[in-house]
């Protein structure tokens, strides 16, 4: 397939970017995007041009890497799926793609297509985990009873890559759906249960030091992130965050 | 505690938490109204208890403005906020593809009951408060010298509908009030975290209050102005 593509081009963080059009053939449509993105560069190296930047790692859906906004949609039309994953059998011959970053204050763009999610990183540091010694003497994890309902729950939020979709989606560039399943993966755990409080808080102290907006529960994170993170986890930090206030 | 409500999850918290007041007040208000449907003499009844007891007029009225003003202010702060926090914009974005159009533009539906509700004061509040606190006339009487009189509050609703502009405008604010409470009641329980294991129900109780309130106060609107 022929296809038109109009991609922001930035030079790097503190250039003026804007929205250039180029031209690819002969797509197959068992491409994956990315694929197609590398047949567009191949193209620009060959006619001595800048290549587009953009992120990608495993180019299995598991890294959270890849992180295009396409024809308005993070990671493409299609869901459950990252951009590496997205086929190009989503679209038509003839079609024009608008490629864009992810948009927000708080994911600055470092080059093209690439944004700096490091934000991410600062609020994992201020909670995201729990305090265990395990220098050689950790226990057994089953040694700890865990009901099947409160693990798959935990395991759910675990899956969430970290991809950003969540911010590029809501209209208010909000971070809960991601902070939220990162405090869920840990406050259904017992072993989660001691940090709670200070995890809850300081991780959405942080989260509103990095700039992010809001909630306001329109769902757009839910519908387009990758691993299908439920808005449940808003809501439990919503109510970690209340009962971290009365301890 | 004061550090909670400075948080972002804190003033979504407040925003709910007013919006449950606004919620419970609009279902006793609209309880009221739909009396004067079927009898003039309870609905007179009721409004005068409402517009007399100390309890409504010195305690429920203030919390009910402060609610009001707190829920109007703190919705274009968020804004404003939220709107600063995505930077540049998107050349091309698919909001329609992900969520409602009533959920992305509660501003606008809410602005629009802001316009509705100045009206409202105008017509109503004003009025109420200029009879009873500057006049000093407490007896709700057409004639407060003549006690045969009759209350005046179901005349005082009638002739406000015989205005077929105002009947309009009244059936445009209630549609955009429909719109505000389709996504305003579940993101109200979603934002005090009750939502967990009873969305679904929340969900369907939201569509019927969002529908039946804001369509029984329109059909009050145009049955009085087609029956007078």
């Amino acid at each position: 397939m022929n296809l038109t593509l109009k991609i922001w081009r930035q030079k790097d963080a503190s250039s003026k970017g804007q929205m250039v059009d180029y031209k690819v053939t002969e797509i197959s449509e068992h491409m994956s995007f990315l694929e197609m993105m590398d047949v567009l560069n191949e193209q620009l190296i060959n006619n001595g041009e800048e290549p587009v930047a953009f992120d990608h790692d495993c180019r299995e859906g598991i890294c959270g890497m890849c992180s295009m906004y396409i024809n308005g949609e993070a990671h493409g039309p299609d869901r459950g799926v990252t951009t590496c994953q997205l086929h190009m059998r989503m679209f038509k011959d003839g079609d024009t793609i608008t490629i864009e970053p992810f948009r927000a204050a708080a994911f600055p763009v470092i080059k093209d297509l690439v944004v700096d999610r490091s934000s991410f990183d600062r609020i994992q540091h201020a909670g995201g985990y729990i305090s265990v010694n395990t220098s050689g003497n950790t226990q057994d994890a089953n040694a700890t009873p865990i009901s099947k309902h409160a693990a798959d729950e935990a395991m759910d939020a675990a899956t969430c890559i970290g991809c950003g979709a969540c911010v590029a989606t809501c209209k208010n560039s909000s971070a809960m759906l991601f902070v939220g399943a990162k405090v869920s993966q840990y406050a259904l755990l017992p072993q989660g249960q001691v940090e709670a409080a200070d995890r809850v808080k300081n991780m959405v102290a942080q989260m509103d030091l990095e700039g992010f907006g809001n909630c306001t529960n329109t769902g757009a994170c839910e519908v387009e992130c990758p691993k299908g993170i439920s808005l449940d986890n808003i809501a439990r930090m919503n109510r970690e965050l209340m009962k971290a206030q009365l301890e | 505690m004061s550090g909670f409500f400075k948080s972002s999850i804190g003033r979504k918290v407040a925003m709910a938490l007013s919006a449950f007041f606004l919620m419970f007040f609009l279902l006793q208000h609209f309880a009221i109204n739909i009396l004067s449907v079927f009898s003039p003499e309870t609905f007179n009844e009721a409004s005068h208890f409402m517009g007399t007891f100390w309890v409504i007029q010195y305690v429920m009225q203030p919390v009910l403005i402060f609610g009001v003003v707190f829920h109007f202010i703190m919705g274009f702060i968020l804004e404003i906020k939220n709107k600063k926090a995505r930077g540049a914009a998107y050349a091309k974005n698919n909001g329609a593809a992900n969520s409602s159009w009533f959920s992305r533009n509660m501003i606008y539906s809410g602005l629009a009951i802001l316009a509705f509700m100045a009206l409202h004061f105008i017509d109503f509040w004003i009025p109420e408060i200029n009879i009873k606190y500057v006049g000093g006339d407490m007896t709700g009487l057409i004639n407060p010298d003549d006690a045969t009189s009759g209350f005046r509050y179901y005349e005082e609703l009638v002739h406000k509908f015989h205005d077929p502009l105002r009947v309009i405008a009244y059936v445009i604010a209630f549609v955009f009030l429909a719109l505000h409470l389709m996504h305003g009641f579940t993101s109200a329980f979603q934002s005090v975290g009750a939502t967990s294991g009873r969305k679904k129900v929340l969900q369907n109780i939201g569509k019927a209050y969002s529908i039946i309130i804001p369509l029984g106060f329109i059909f009050i609107a145009i049955y009085h102005h087609l029956t007078h």
